[in-house]
């Protein structure tokens, strides 16, 4: 293959997973890297550096939509933001010094949680907890814009979320993914905190998350230009796209049937990891 | 909360929204321009990515990248833009650091730098 066709379908295909990790709410992040490493026959460090960066790009883009609308929580996000960030540094630096099969191997099993969490329906319950000591000394209480008013809500587990957010950062800095599903679990299940708050505030979050682990791909020469640039292109263009027509669609059969291809490449990953393939 | 300080908070996010737009758009763009030249001048070339052998010195700091940009390297442009592209959530951040002064939030304004300091140290420490 020559470089200008294996940009055009690499360019064309991150589009589409950019257009349907932004219609399903996943990211696209999560099935570029088996993309590039299983079908491109890309090595995974290449496809994880391209990943990463694209992953920033979708962040950064989505978000100037999201904060106009009141609903992300930036005191949240920045406290939260220290636990992703170390924990991405830390995962970043995990990524060059352990082999490529170890890495192929969790992320089949980060994709297997992924399409559980695809298939899992977003909760909704009514949330009238007291105020929890620790989160009020933060100043992490909020609130934000219902049908009937402004709506306040209490955090809590702090040290729990916390925990589960350096999890987060570690691997989205090893994985070269944005780990949106575990940043939303920890701030919705874990936290407490309201779907639509947790949703913004973890994309929000997402771009420092994978800006801190950036900066050593690139260090260590995992950032190739040719590589990223279809990819980028690709996954902001199809992001964009998606962000537009999300409200016209119904999206259920769209997320069963993504869980079900995340759930193939997760046992393709397995596969070659264990082979030793990848 | 005070409605004054919930009014400051929403004034903040909503110029951080977008410096975000612009930081994207603007590496785009550069990304766009460096791609069409490496295409033109490379695009016939085979393609292999299957070993891996890491980027060349120069593509991989901030020096190396402009130095290859002001040659019109395509690869060093990309680089450049991807570049931008990886420092708009920072300059996010910092922002954030003169929004929390703004407000008098002691408390936040250390976590900011905090989070400055990291991202600064995976930019510049490890290179």
């Amino acid at each position: 293959m020559t470089v200008l066709e294996f940009s055009l379908l690499v360019c064309a295909c991150s589009l589409i997973a950019g257009l349907v990790g932004a219609l399903t709410g996943l990211g696209g992040g999560v099935v570029l890297v088996p993309l590039l490493s299983l079908f491109f026959k890309v090595d995974i460090r290449y496809a994880i550096g391209a990943s990463l960066v694209s992953v920033i790009a979708t962040s950064s883009g989505a978000a100037a939509a999201y904060v106009k609308e009141g609903f992300s929580n930036i005191r949240i996000g920045m406290f939260l933001e220290i636990a992703t960030t170390i924990g991405a540094l830390l995962g970043a630096t995990l990524a060059t010094h352990v082999s490529t099969h170890a890495i192929a191997m969790v992320f089949g099993v980060v994709l297997l949680f992924s399409a559980y969490f695809a298939r899992k329906p977003r909760s909704l319950a009514e949330r009238a907890v007291p105020p929890d000591p620790l989160a009020t000394r933060l100043r992490l209480n909020g609130s934000f814009p219902d049908v009937d008013g402004e709506r306040t809500y209490n955090v809590q587990h702090v040290p729990a979320g916390w925990s589960l957010m350096f999890g987060a950062g570690a691997l989205s800095g090893l994985l070269g993914i944005g780990s949106g599903a575990m940043k939303v679990l920890a701030m919705d299940q874990a936290m407490r905190i309201p779907f639509k708050v947790s949703t913004t505030t973890s994309n929000f979050m997402i771009g420092v998350t994978a800006a801190a682990s950036a900066g050593v791909y690139l260090s260590r020469g995992y950032i190739d230009p040719g590589l990223a640039m279809p990819v980028m292109l690709g996954v902001l263009a199809g992001s964009l796209l998606g962000a537009r027509i999300l409200v016209q669609m119904h999206t259920k059969w769209l997320r069963l049937g993504f869980a079900l291809v995340i759930v193939l490449l997760a046992i393709e990953m397995l596969y070659n990891g264990l082979s030793g393939r990848i | 909360m005070l409605p004054g300080r919930s009014w400051t908070d929403q004034r903040i996010e909503n110029v951080l929204g977008n410096l975000l737009r612009a930081g994207v758009l603007l590496s785009a763009l550069v990304v766009s321009i460096g791609g069409a030249i490496y295409l033109l001048r490379h695009g016939h070339s085979p393609v292999d990515f299957r070993v891996f052998r890491g980027e060349p010195a120069d593509l991989r700091d901030v020096r190396g990248i402009i130095g290859d940009t002001v040659a019109l390297e395509g690869r060093g442009i990309i680089q450049l833009g991807l570049l931008l592209l990886i420092a708009t959530p920072v300059a996010r951040v910092a922002f954030s650091i003169f929004g929390f002064a703004q407000e008098r939030d002691r408390m936040y304004v250390v976590f900011t730098v905090i989070v400055f300091s990291i991202l600064l140290y995976s930019l510049l420490g490890s290179a």
